[in-house]
This record gives structure tokens, sequence and C-alpha cells, in this order.
């Protein structure tokens, strides 16, 4: 089997609006790689949580900012790289933890972190006040699995 | 791709109707309506209908929490229904199942609550 690669790269101002055209983009990117209607809505949803994320926490609601997306396509494995150039996250860690939040009076929940380790086999975040925010994700599609058994 | 909201009141209980996509840019205006329902009508109770949601993540489970707290304080229930597998699964892992009671239809809910 010859190996596939293909990316795709978005950018976009940090409005909410924008939060269902990324997921949708995404995933109508990722279509091609077949994959199951359950991957497909994790994949959504973690898009979704890290834009918002970059949107009300790195950008602090400023629509000047930028979100910016790429996807690689590799084989059956999906890479996702979510960043924005905001405040940053002071304590990566305290971030991580389930229903934590910094910003209680949003009524935020506080899943976002946790949402985006469960749905995806690999969560790596970059960040720091001069740099923004990167959330490097991959995951493993089912067909990739099957093939290595 | 929008937030469809519906409701309507039953007695003392007030059902919300949620269909398309629940994100944190559709939560902010199911947030404001149900809270000015909540604050000028006489409710006690919450139906929340997810049958017709096709789409929602941790801004919907915020919202959600945020009308349960809501409700609380005037010594009301909350109970969701019609939950759709993947909906459910953030809902398991919030452990939002631990404080929301669920029914399988917005029919059973109602009867919980003795709505005929």
């Amino acid at each position: 089997m010859t190996e596939m690669k293909n990316e795709m790269n978005l950018q976009f101002s940090a409005l909410s609006q924008n939060e269902s055209f990324a997921r949708v983009t995404v995933a109508s990117f990722i279509a091609q790689l077949d994959p199951t209607m359950d991957e497909l809505t994790e994949i959504k949803t973690v898009v979704s949580e890290a834009v918002t994320n970059s949107i009300i926490h790195g950008y602090e609601n400023n629509p000047d900012g930028k979100v910016y997306i790429s996807v690689l396509l590799e084989d059956s494995t999906v890479e996702l790289v979510i960043r924005d150039k905001g405040v940053g996250i002071r304590d990566i860690e305290e971030a991580r933890q389930p229903l934590y939040t910094s910003k209680p009076e949003l009524e935020r929940s506080g899943m976002g972190f946790t949402i985006m380790e469960n749905f995806m086999d690999e969560v790596e975040v970059r960040s720091e006040s001069s740099f923004g925010t990167e959330i490097r994700m991959k995951k493993y599609l089912l067909k990739s699995k099957a093939l290595c058994n | 791709m929008s937030l469809n909201i519906n409701m309507e009141i039953r007695n003392d209980v007030l059902c919300i109707r949620l269909g398309g996509e629940l994100d944190h840019h559709a939560a902010d205006e199911l947030r404001q309506r149900a809270t000015s329902v909540l604050e000028e009508q006489n409710v006690r109770h919450i139906v929340l209908n997810l049958e017709h949601l096709t789409f929602m993540d941790s801004s919907g489970l915020g919202v959600i929490l945020g009308r349960y707290k809501h409700i609380k304080q005037l010594h009301g229930e909350m109970i969701v229904c019609a939950v759709s597998p993947p909906i459910k699964r953030l809902f398991d892992m919030s452990g939002l199942f631990k404080i929301v009671r669920l029914e399988e239809s917005e029919e059973f809910a109602l009867e919980r609550l003795g709505v005929a």
C-alpha cells in the first residue's frame, strides 16, 4: 500500500461563530479517510474545545486574534494542531485537571482538556505568554488499527 | 448550523427542546433565554429534551450545569431526556448524570414531575 500524505491549513478570526465553521471544515477534510461516525464526532468535538479555548482564554474574546488550524493526514493517522497567539496558559497541569476552569463566572464546565484527552490518542500542549498556546493532537483511526492486527 | 430553542411551560415545568448544535456560540443565547424565563415565570422544574440535538461540546455541559444550579436554588429538579450516545458520553465523562436525572422521553420526564 502506498503511503498517503495530505495537509490542510486554516486561519480565521477568533469569533465564536467560527467554531462551527472550524469543526465542520476539519471534519470534511478528514472524511476522505472514511472515519466512523463516532470518530468524526470525536474530532469535531475536540476541534470545538480547542478553538473555544483560544477564543475565550487565549484572546479573551478579542476578535482581532487569529486561530490557526493545521491538519495532517498520514495513512490513517490524523494530526491536528490548533494554535493561537494569545496570552498563554499560566499553569498547564492545572488547566488539564477535569472540572478546572479559570473562568467559573462564564459557566465553563472545565471539561475541555479532559474531552480532548479522552477522544484523541495523543495530546501535547505548549503554552507560553510570548508564544500563545499550541495543542497538538493525534488520532489513529480504526482502519489502521485493523491493519496492524 | 445553529441551535434551535423551543420553550414551553407546562404547569410549573419549563420544557426546553433543543435542536441542531450546542457549542460556546449557541450557549450564550440558550443561557439568556432560559434565565429570563426562570426569572420571570413561575417555574420550578426543567425538562431538557435533547432529542434533536446533533452536536454538543463542553460549553453545552457548562450551560446545562448553570441551569441546574439555578433550578436547585428554586428547590426544583432537572430531568434531561432523549440523549444520544455521543452526548451521553460527555455527560458520563463530566459526572453530570450523578446530579441530573435522565429519562428516555419527554413524556416520561413530565410524568415523573407529576405533569399528566
